[in-house]
């Protein structure tokens, strides 16, 4: 019985299949003898044995049925049964007990090798996913604006488990294989080689068959594949816009549409499918055709007496046909192994590539050096560094050229100095962008979509980094600063919320991992989040799962302004943090946050020109410039394009 | 779990004959591979025997046919065999192959015929009902688990009578072959049946297990994928990592302890096989010598003892795979069982009189088992042809309220009139044709602008749709596309810009020509100026047309007839807009919020 399915419920989807660049081989069996070397070669040892346990029989066949003929024989020259079993007796007990001995040895190494390869595949996996993990965490974000989430995710599953597939089935199952093999062909050509030419010839005839139809079948697959996947899609798309199809009365309709597709997908896969069916059929039955050819050659080889040909010279016999017989099957099972795995190494060492790929991906480099502490006035009114949470940070700058260590308070003084900056070379989105946030202020970015607001923040917290210009912080350069402690400065609210499966409780609890419980609760009054938490079945307790999905936009919002509270950073970047909260709600939500962040910066990046009138700079951005900025009562005065956004002359997006 | 099969076998349909003739065909096959070493030990002993006919030859007849062809040649009667088990080769081939054709009909037709079903229950489920499976989920039925419970059909009608036919026939000829030989098997099969089943049985329920656990852990890196500039900006990359290493080697580990039961498996089918060939080496050998035996038994006896042991393998692979596909099963069943909740009437009234709107004493709740109702004791009453405002906070149930105009929701407490009428006597689609609304969430779908407004209108001409989209202010940015009205919209609507989708979505809308017409929040990407003047075209356009605006902003809902306000699922207050900033706190607020500094006009 082989093991199910990984994931019974997700399908192996066509993912191209491409060939595995040279060297993915070895590189997986160098991972897989890096953390089990010893395992490794103990598995390898018991397939051997244990392939040989498989081959080896022939032998003792031939040997006993050899003995019972010489039996036969001795009761046909007129001996009694009772006194021919006598003579041929010990033959028979001594081949059969050699017979067990290699038997009980084969089981035992079988039984190692499945335990053994068990803990080698589960524990490997487990390795190569937490590498895979680890290395994704390191990676850029641009990684993750350039890749679809879709196929980042699909490394975890169809690769992964196309890689279980590779190691802990196709592997040991070519190995053993190719040992049977050979043994077999060994034992065949030490009985005969007339008989081993036909089995040959037989396997020829298998291999070119299953070719053809296995090579039509990979075409039809694919065709199947691609069906499938639009069925999928008509799916996704009606069933989550079905208060469209049903406002509309379009379900007869979108029934029609999808019959359609059905009925493709339902040929193609007939069709594929045909041919998956039609294989094992044939090649089975082929089996049999060989099986009585070695019979009627066997036959007519002992019937004229031909001279045979083998390694052990013995004449060709019943008692070399019989176990032939039985070599035959096990040689054709094999090669028709063989050629099935052929296909599941393929595609199990195109994932391994990929998974290479993934692990081999430059990481976000970070050569900064200057490290954000917790600090404290000395004596003397100097800054010291400290271990407790003061409320009060300092930028610590080692200088390489003196040895001396500085300390520089953090404000959250942020200046761009003529930014340019583009996502690749050719299209520059940003265009001299300077600025300068003094700590304390409340910042806003007015613009279109695509004018290059949310660019500009990615461009703070170092998500990307500049082409050309400076930013800094505090006066040091960011580039210089370590991006963990960059980031762990800024915090940061998105439009799109990302909540994680867990308790309300922990969804806060992100921002800092040490809070309380209470400080979760202050944190989520301040966001105005509180008092709809405490309306969840469990309150702060009420486990999350899909993203929030049970709970609405706005609400999303409000948990994730309250992991930012809780976070309490210096410096705060809201980018469309409040734009599904009514306005009311906002109002207060605000005002929570602007006491929150009273003597703070704040960079706010809003749709809703409400949000930011109280900014003390407005930045009006249109295709990557600075076009308008000031106060919103000099705006207003400037009669420019802010006048224009907010009397509703003119429309945004 | 019977009963889940019995229900999904009866979508067969048309199919049925497939299903039906490929098992039939299947066992045609396995007697023929049966009698393939039937022949072959005659053949043996025959030639072992130096062609001499003795009583061991169970075919007599066939030696004594080929005799009366070619008289006295050895030699014709081994090749009159050999052509005998060559075409019963090619019988077996040719069955088999054909049951491989009918097989893939049958399943796939299957599969076709319970995606179309489950599609059309889908189709017809309320939201209610969709709210309860979720759409992700419905989505998995109709796809995942199709596609398993098809692998799992196809292992039925063809593995899954194979196997047990060729164990029987196989026992019948060991018996008839090697007489109390074949006693071994009484010995062997209850050892590795109560082996497999007993590994079965212990490693699925892990295995169930350890496939949620597994499910989650990859939602998880999902959720990590998905969130990754929260995760770098919170700098957490070590505690995510850490957290999946726990979860990743938890789940390793249990997937570990299933293995390791599994890896009983082919230790004990080997124990069997090696048992069976040491006895028959050992014992069939003594008895060839005193005749109770001929070789020719001998070699049958290995063969089917091979074939014997890999039917009971198969047998308990299936049982494996079907033991996973129930799960599936149910969860289809549980779709194909889920009586829509919104039904249409016996005699349903087939005419929307006018546009008139009566909430008495509603009360709504999402679920049967939610606590609390989402919307509680609204009594609101609407005549034909004004313009509702309705305002409110996030979650004050603006959205639950007018859907529960067209029958997207039933109420739970009360009645909902429209003309007259309550929503629950309507034909469904006279109700929904009179009601046109255009949801928060918007969506276009992939195709042309007149492919989606005629989503609105099938049959619309082309002077319709430039008079729909100039009063939603549509046409004017439509006629500065290259392709005008035959741009093509991607998925989703991703190349125009929100607000011109929100303006397609209501010029779909009002191609419906409707009695009512639901704007839910749905102009919140339009500029106030267009904002106004779409409102301005539907005065004078469409007054006879109830709207009811569902808004953020006071400017769209200023002018209204009356404005509602609600909060917390109540209404606050019903008035008009000079009334209730007199009078009601909340509207006050908002206005306010929304106007401090005073507007510069």
């Amino acid at each position: 019985m082989s093991r199910p399915m990984s994931n019974p419920r997700g399908p192996k989807m066509g993912r191209p299949t491409r060939k595995a660049k040279k060297g993915t081989f070895k590189r997986l069996i160098g991972y897989v003898t890096k953390y089990y070397k010893l395992p490794f070669i103990l598995v390898l040892v018991c397939i051997g044995l244990s392939s040989l346990a498989t081959a080896l029989p022939g032998i003792f066949q031939n040997k006993v049925l050899t003995a019972a003929e010489t039996g036969l024989g001795l009761v046909s020259e007129g001996n009694s049964a009772e006194s021919a079993l006598d003579a041929v007796l010990p033959d028979i007990i001594s081949a059969v007990s050699v017979l067990i001995c290699i038997y009980v040895l084969g089981l035992i190494a079988s039984f190692v090798k499945t335990r053994t390869m068990a803990v080698i595949t589960q524990g490997f996996l487990h390795k190569m996913r937490t590498v895979m993990f680890d290395k994704m965490q390191r990676l850029p974000i641009k990684y993750f604006d350039t890749h679809k989430h879709g196929d980042i995710m699909s490394y975890y599953t169809n690769d992964i488990d196309t890689l279980r597939q590779l190691v802990s089935q196709s592997l040991p199952q070519i190995i053993t294989s190719c040992i049977i093999l050979v043994t077999v062909l060994f034992i065949m050509l030490y009985f005969s080689l007339w008989m081993t030419l036909v089995v040959l010839f037989g396997v020829m005839l298998m291999l070119i068959t299953s070719k053809k139809i296995g090579g039509g079948g990979a075409k039809y697959f694919v065709k199947q594949q691609k069906s499938l996947g639009k069925c999928e899609g008509y799916i996704e798309e009606m069933i989550n816009g079905q208060k469209v199809v049903k406002v509309f009365n379009h379900e007869p309709k979108t029934k029609a549409e999808f019959n359609a597709l059905n009925e493709q997908l339902c040929n193609d896969a007939t069709t594929a499918n045909k041919y998956a069916n039609t294989l094992m059929p044939i090649i089975n039955n082929l089996g049999h055709i060989l099986y009585v050819l070695l019979v009627l050659t066997g036959t007519i080889l002992y019937f004229f007496d031909v001279p045979n040909i083998s390694i052990s010279g013995q004449d060709l016999n019943i008692a070399t046909i019989i176990p032939f017989l039985g070599m035959s099957k096990q040689f054709t099972n094999n090669v028709s192994q063989l050629s099935q795995q052929a296909n599941a190494i393929i595609m199990g060492l195109a994932g391994a590539d990929r998974i290479f790929e993934l692990i081999d991906e430059p990481a976000e480099v970070d050569e900064g050096y200057v490290t954000l502490v917790n600090a404290k006035y000395g004596e003397n009114g100097e800054i010291t560094e400290c271990e407790e949470r003061t409320g009060m940070w300092a930028w610590k700058h080692p200088h390489a050229s003196d040895g001396t260590v500085t300390y520089t308070k953090l404000t959250g003084d942020v200046r761009l100095n003529q930014v340019d900056f583009g996502y690749n070379e050719e299209k520059i989105v940003l265009h001299d962008i300077s600025l300068y946030a003094e700590p304390g202020q409340k910042i806003a970015f007015v613009g279109a979509t695509g004018a290059g607001k949310t660019t500009i923040t990615n461009l703070i917290n170092r998500f990307y980094d500049i082409a050309d210009g400076k930013i800094r912080y505090d006066g040091i350069n960011i580039n210089k600063i370590r991006k963990s402690d960059l980031r762990r400065s800024l915090g940061v609210v998105l439009q799109d919320v990302n909540l994680f499966t867990g308790t309300v409780m922990d969804n806060i609890r992100y921002g800092k991992l040490d809070a309380t419980d209470e400080e979760c609760i202050a944190a989520a009054k301040r966001a105005n989040a509180h008092s709809f938490i405490t309306m969840l079945p469990d309150g702060y307790n009420t486990v999350l799962t899909g993203n929030g999905s049970g709970l609405s936009q706005g609400q999303r919002q409000l948990i994730s302004i309250a992991r930012a509270a809780v976070a309490d950073p210096p410096v705060m970047i809201l980018d469309e943090a409040t734009s599904s909260i009514d306005t009311r709600t906002e109002a207060i939500v605000s005002a929570g946050m602007d006491a929150l962040m009273q003597g703070r910066t704040v960079f706010v990046i809003a749709h809703r020109l409400s949000t930011i009138k109280n900014s003390d700079v407005i930045m009006v951005l249109d295709k990557g410039r600075i076009i308008e900025r000031g106060s919103h009562d000099d705006l207003i005065q400037q009669r420019g394009k802010y006048y224009q956004l907010y009397t509703g002359a003119f429309e945004l997006e | 779990m019977i009963k889940n099969f019995k229900q999904l076998a009866s979508y067969v349909g048309k199919y049925k004959i497939y299903a039906i003739l490929t098992p039939i065909i299947v066992s045609l096959e396995v007697v023929m591979e049966c009698l393939i070493p039937f022949f072959t030990a005659d053949l043996i002993t025959y030639v072992q025997q130096d062609y001499v006919v003795s009583d061991a030859i169970l075919t007599k007849w066939f030696i004594s046919f080929v005799e009366m062809i070619i008289p006295d040649k050895p030699l014709a009667v081994v090749g009159g065999y050999c052509i005998l088990l060559v075409l019963m080769a090619l019988c077996s081939l040719t069955f088999g192959a054909v049951a491989g054709i009918t097989c893939s009909r049958a399943s796939c037709g299957f599969a076709k015929n319970l995606r179309s079903e489950l599609f059309d229950r889908t189709q017809s489920f309320s939201f209610e009902n969709v709210d309860k499976f979720s759409t992700s989920s419905l989505v998995t039925r109709l796809t995942t688990d199709v596609t398993n419970v098809q692998q799992s059909f196809m292992m039925i009608i063809r593995t899954a009578i194979r196997s047990p036919l060729m164990f029987i026939f196989s026992i019948i000829m060991s018996i008839i072959r090697g007489g109390a030989m074949s006693l071994i098997f009484v010995v062997v099969i209850p050892i590795l049946l109560f082996g497999l089943i007993t590994i079965a049985r212990k490693a699925m329920p892990i295995f169930k297990k350890v496939f949620k656990k597994y499910d989650a852990l990859n939602e998880s890196v999902q959720e990590n994928v998905h969130g990754m500039r929260v995760v770098k900006s919170f700098v957490r990359e070590e505690h995510e990592s850490e957290k999946f290493e726990v979860a990743s080697g938890n789940v390793a580990n249990d997937f570990l302890k299933a293995d390791k039961i599994l890896a009983f498996n082919d230790p004990i089918m080997l124990f069997c096989m090696y048992a069976v060939m040491t006895f028959v080496c050992l014992f069939g050998s003594q008895a060839i010598v005193t005749g109770d035996i001929i070789i020719g038994e001998f070699s049958a006896l290995l063969t089917y003892g091979m074939q014997i042991l890999m039917s009971l393998m198969m047998l308990s692979m299936i049982f494996v795979m079907i033991t996973m596909s129930t799960e599936c099963a149910k969860r289809i069943c549980e779709v194909l069982n889920e009586d829509t909740t919104i039904k249409n009437p016996e005699n349903p009234v087939m005419k929307v009189e006018n546009g008139d709107i009566d909430f008495k004493g509603v009360s709504f709740k999402y679920s049967q088992r939610a606590e609390r109702f989402a919307l509680s004791d609204v009594d609101l009453h609407i005549k034909s042809g004004q313009t509702v405002g309705v305002i409110g906070g996030t979650g004050s149930a603006k959205s639950t309220l007018v859907q529960l105009i067209p029958r997207l929701y039933d109420a739970t407490v009360g009645q909902v009139l429209v003309g007259g009428v309550d929503v629950k006597d309507y034909d469904l689609v006279t109700l929904r044709d009179s009601v046109s609304m255009v949801l928060q969430k918007n969506v276009l779908f992939s195709g042309t602008i007149k492919d989606n407004l005629r989503w609105g209108n099938e049959n619309a001409t082309d002077e319709e749709m430039e008079r729909v989209c100039k009063l939603a202010c549509a046409d004017e940015f439509i006629q500065s596309f290259p392709d005008k009205y035959d741009t093509y919209i991607e998925q989703g609507g991703t190349n125009v810009s929100g607000g011109q989708k929100q303006r397609l979505c209501i010029a779909r809308a009002l191609l419906k020509k409707p009695k009512i017409l639901i704007l839910d929040d749905s102009t919140s990407a339009v500029d106030t100026r267009t904002d106004a003047m779409i409102r301005r075209a539907f005065a004078e356009e469409i007054p006879d047309t109830t709207k009811i605006i569902i808004a953020q902003r006071i400017s769209s809902v200023e002018d209204a007839d009356i404005i509602v306000i609600l909060d917390d699922g109540k209404i606050d207050g019903i008035g008009t807009h000079s009334e209730l900033v007199q009078s009601n706190a909340i509207y006050k607020e908002i206005y306010e919020s929304q106007t401090k500094g005073g507007k510069m006009e």
